[in-house]
């Protein structure tokens, strides 16, 4: 019978636990018998009687372990493999008796986590290309949160990305829903035949739950970071998710949703948009795009969602959305201006859009028009829209969708202005925002109101809960308690700016 | 692309806890990372990033463990240091951890120092051996720098004698282990302590060496494999493996020909130290990771030791450097009368044990001491397996019983100490913090991380120049003349 030797110099077992391992390799198939000895004089003689001190084993000192196969000729190399893998133990500790460490790195969350396939990161922004790295040699997919990461980092982490195949959403970016699983900021949306990528986190979020409202779902939702539609990384994520949509059989309509991108990347996009085989809606903010064929230009987020949701129906014509009645407000004469106070940027681009589509200039930390630049801690002046969430906020605080001290203490500031006519909020539900924005944002609502009234004012609080019924927050009853702080709410971003644009229309 | 929509999402969240929540709330797995910046900086974590996964790092790393592994120390007799110990010259000592001088030295260093003056006979007397130091007539260097290593103060003078190991064509050295008591490594140097020096000097070393000539040499690794399945990690615990040792050389010390009266003081010095062993297993660890030094490129940990004042670690793919910060107090418990204010700093090259992956990584199989770490058998299964996710792999010779027979973690690695924040765990006794006290305690230390931080930057550092250096040596490569 054929048989297979070794000796492992200077290995010391304890005999049963050879006699473990021995008997467990010798129920392999083809495997006959399996000796495992230390090569004492008394085990060498055990040998030689059988015939078997072949010369692998003949120079066996005591302290060298003797491995011996019989067997079938191609069962025996394997074997001697498993014997190897045997002696050299897995680490099985006593179950239930000790606590589990948690993990303290990306290489022990993989080790703990069967699977893995994406790393969620909202480490801060120095530290954040370093541990996207580190996900994407492990093969794992990335959702980067993190803002406030060096330009130069994102190209590398991008590079690095496309060279393994892989997915990286972000830097800064808000949110994603990959198969119904909620990334960042992401509402509890139905699954449907919507597939949305975009590099707008709270834009996506909008069209999600306005698409949710309508009564359709969304398959998929990726984020790409606000940097990605820029010259600098060229929209890589952008193409990537795009193309994975377009290969997905779940998804039937994509919606592109972008801030203004940089005119060479918003041409790479509409492109591969018309080149992708399903219909496409492309929003890019501010940006206006030529249309035809599969690709349906929008220019607000209520379109993209009712036209998203128009197109899966086969339907002509977008479905719309219910008007709603401007606020009783009696508005002293002083009292002129908007001022919007987002928490979501995308809320703060497309405002300040609608409202110069209604002959409307605004002042913005983060500007539609160049010539209305606020430059950060500047009070508002005339028509404002500020954008909480930019960087210049966030660097060592949490955002304004967790945080809400930065939002309420400007709120009570506006409300003392007696030029202020109304003041524009965004509620942004879902995982990971406040687990209750009403209860933070109604006593500033009241308060403020209070403020104008004490002045003689009438001030006008209006604004849209971005979020649906399956949120943990729960929409109806988040709306509910605003309203009765007296905050008017429009059914979305979209008509909250248009509500706003009517009440200061003609002042 | 890697298909991210074809399979279930399992997400690691590294960051806001918030987040993981909402996943979990959504059905998916998740584990959570409970991250803290990687040493400290950003900088460092990206030198940190660039180095994990790397192939080439990753290759020089398998490369080092597999020479760890592979190495097969042999005690092979007792010498005496000057004769055998390379570059050990005349004034000279040896001590433990990293360089240092004697205006930097600390209670039981300086303690040790003047002990081996006197019993070299350099000085008469305590003041006078305080000043020659002073004066600077005595040269200082590290055991490792010697290929050696000595417990606590670790001094080695040039008339002691010192075990002889070889592993390949490496040797390794260490000094002869005193007991317990009042004794010259942790600082002690009263007559008692020089009388016992020369006893050792004059009586047990010869005795020693003509045992190991009449036995043969003694293999070690299966005989520290052994110890650790009869409750010996090697460091804080070594009376199984001292018990394995006398059993070998007793007979030999009576065959040998030593006098009938000095045979039985050498048996019972034997029979009476339960620390005979840690030396020989601390040049044992030596000859192992030196046969892993010096490999480009490597960030396996191949040396940690203190000097009382510093902690240093040496990294195979960093040359001779050492990188230090400062020696911290031990935690741990402490012998009658004696309290954490009497307590020295860490001191003592006998973390080459834990280095070669026994000691604290092997706690698991030391039951008999866990009250060092906590008092439970569970807090040692914890401690080994904490040690197993800064480590490059598992020792098949070093096995553990209570974790199914698995191998000890081995070869630690420098990046992933630092991306997980986990210092190595090390058992260690306890030195008085003035000279010539001797041992007050013993329990458990880490390295301070700056260590570890710094050897990563220098290794990212030197990775950055070879990678250079190739894309130089490629596009310098001046262009073929055509044959004329």
């Amino acid at each position: 019978m054929p048989i297979a030797a070794t000796t492992k110099r200077n290995f010391y077992k304890d005999s049963v636990a050879l006699m473990r391992v021995a008997q467990a390799i010798g129920t392999r198939a083809g495997v006959t018998r399996v000796s495992l000895l230390m090569g004492t004089p008394a085990n060498r003689d055990i040998l030689a009687q059988g015939g078997l001190l072949v010369a692998e084993l003949a120079a066996a000192a005591p302290a060298d372990l003797m491995i011996l196969v019989e067997g079938a000729e191609d069962a025996l190399a394997p074997a001697l493999a498993a014997i190897d893998e045997a002696l050299a133990g897995r680490a099985t500790a006593p179950a239930g008796e000790r606590a589990e460490l948690a993990p303290r790195s990306i290489a022990m969350g993989v080790e703990r986590l069967e699977h893995a396939t994406l790393a969620q990161i909202s480490v801060p922004g120095p530290y954040a290309a370093a541990e996207a790295l580190k996900a994407l040699k492990r093969g794992l997919h990335v959702f980067l949160f993190s803002d406030n990461v060096p330009l130069a980092q994102e190209q590398a982490v991008k590079r690095l990305a496309a060279s393994r195949n892989l997915l990286v959403m972000g830097p800064d970016c808000g949110t994603a829903l990959i198969a119904g699983v909620p990334l960042g900021f992401a509402n509890a949306v139905r699954r449907g035949a919507i597939g949305i990528v975009g590099a707008s986190g709270t834009g996506m979020q909008e069209v999600s739950c306005r698409i949710h409202a309508l009564g359709e779902g969304v398959s998929h939702a990726i984020g790409t970071g606000s940097r990605d539609v820029y010259d600098e990384i060229g929209g890589t994520t952008l193409l990537a998710g795009l193309a994975l949509l377009a290969r997905d059989p779940g998804t039937r309509v994509i919606v592109i949703v972008s801030k203004p991108p940089a005119p060479a990347v918003a041409e790479r996009a509409l492109a591969a948009a018309r080149a992708c085989g399903k219909p496409v809606v492309a929003l890019f903010l501010g940006a206006p795009l030529a249309g035809g064929g599969n690709v349906h230009p929008v220019a607000t987020l209520e379109d993209a969602a009712t036209t998203a949701v128009a197109v899966a129906r086969g339907e002509r014509a977008a479905p719309r959305a219910g008007a709603v009645e401007a606020p009783a407000a009696k508005l002293a004469p002083t009292q002129r201006f908007l001022r919007g106070l987002y928490s979501g940027g995308t809320y703060c681009t497309e405002a300040q859009y609608v409202w110069r589509d209604a002959g409307i200039a605004t002042w913005s930390n983060a500007p539609a028009d160049k010539k209305f630049a606020l430059p950060h801690g500047a009070p508002s002046r005339d028509h404002t829209a500020i954008d909480l969430g930019a960087d210049e906020f966030t660097v060592g605080r949490p955002h304004p969708m967790i945080d809400f001290a930065a939002r309420t203490e400007r709120l009570l500031a506006e409300a003392q202005d007696p030029a202020v006519a109304a003041i524009i909020l965004d509620v942004v539900l879902g995982y990971g925002a406040h687990a209750d924005p009403a209860g933070e944002l109604a006593p500033a609502v009241r308060e403020a109101r209070a403020t104008a009234a004490r002045a003689g004012r009438d001030l006008a609080v209006l604004g849209f809960v971005c979020g649906t019924d399956d949120d943990p927050q729960g929409l109806a009853a988040q709306a509910e308690r605003l309203r009765a702080a007296g905050m008017t709410l429009a059914p979305g971003s979209t008509a909250a700016a248009r509500l706003a644009a009517r009440i200061v229309a003609g002042r | 692309m890697k298909p991210l929509f074809g399979q279930p999402l399992a997400v690691v969240n590294v960051g806001l806890a918030s987040f993981a929540d909402g996943l979990a709330a959504a059905g998916a797995p998740v584990a959570r990372v409970q991250w803290s910046p990687p040493g400290g900086d950003p900088a460092t974590a990206t030198a940190l990033a660039r180095l994990l996964g790397d192939a080439s790092v990753d290759a020089a790393n398998r490369q080092a463990l597999d020479a760890y592994l592979a190495a097969e120390p042999v005690l092979e007799g007792v010498g005496v240091a000057r004769d055998v110990v390379p570059g050990l010259g005349e004034r000279m000592l040896l001590h433990a951890g990293p360089p240092i001088d004697w205006a930097r030295m600390g209670g039981a260093m300086r303690g040790a120092v003047i002990g081996a003056c006197l019993l070299e006979g350099w000085a008469q007397d305590h003041d006078a051996a305080r000043a020659m130091a002073e004066r600077g007539e005595i040269r200082f260097d590290p055991c490792h720098h010697h290929a050696a290593v000595g417990p606590m103060a670790g001094i080695i003078s040039p008339s002691m004698p010192v075990w002889m190991l070889r592993s390949g064509g490496k040797r390794a050295f260490s000094n002869l282990n005193e007991g317990l008591g009042k004794v010259l490594r942790y600082g002690a140097n009263g007559p008692e302590v020089i009388a016992k020096l020369r006893w050792m000097g004059d009586t047990l070393g010869p005795a020693l060496a003509k045992a190991l000539a009449a036995t043969g040499p003694v293999e070690l690794k299966p005989l520290m494999g052994r110890a650790l399945h009869m409750g010996d990690e090697m460091h804080n615990r070594n009376a199984a493996s001292s018990a394995l040792l006398f059993k070998r050389l007793v007979a030999g010390i009576l065959r040998a020909g030593v006098p009938g009266a000095d045979a039985a003081a050498v048996i019972d010095f034997l029979n009476g130290n339960d620390f005979f062993f840690l030396n020989v297993g601390m040049a044992a660890c030596k000859a192992m990771l030196d046969a892993a030094h010096g490999v480009p490129g490597s960030t396996l940990v191949t040396a940690m030791a203190r000097n009382g004042t510093d902690f240093g670690i040496r990294v195979s793919g960093a040359g001779e450097r050492w990188f230090t910060g400062p020696a911290q107090v031990p935690d741990g418990l402490f012998f009658p009368g004696y309290g954490p204010a009497d307590a020295g700093r860490d001191i003592g090259d006998s973390a080459i044990t834990e280095t070669a992956g026994i000691g604290g990584f092997a706690m698991a199989a030391a039951p008999a001491i866990v009250q060092f770490i906590g008092g439970t058998p569970q807090r040692a299964l914890e401690a080994t397996l904490t040690m197993r996710h800064v480590t490059l792999g598992a020792n098949p010779a070093f096995t553990i019983p209570m974790l199914g027979f698995a191998g000890s973690p081995a070869g630690i690695d420098v990046r992933r100490v630092v991306d997980t924040g986990i210092a190595p765990i090390i058992n260690t006794g306890m030195a008085h913090r003035e000279a010539g006290v001797g041992q007050v305690g013993a329990g458990i230390v880490r390295p301070p991380m700056e260590c570890f931080t710094q050897a990563l930057a220098a290794l990212a550092r030197t990775l950055g120049e070879r990678a250079r250096a190739r894309v130089m040596t490629t596009s310098e490569k001046p262009e073929e003349k055509p044959h004329a």
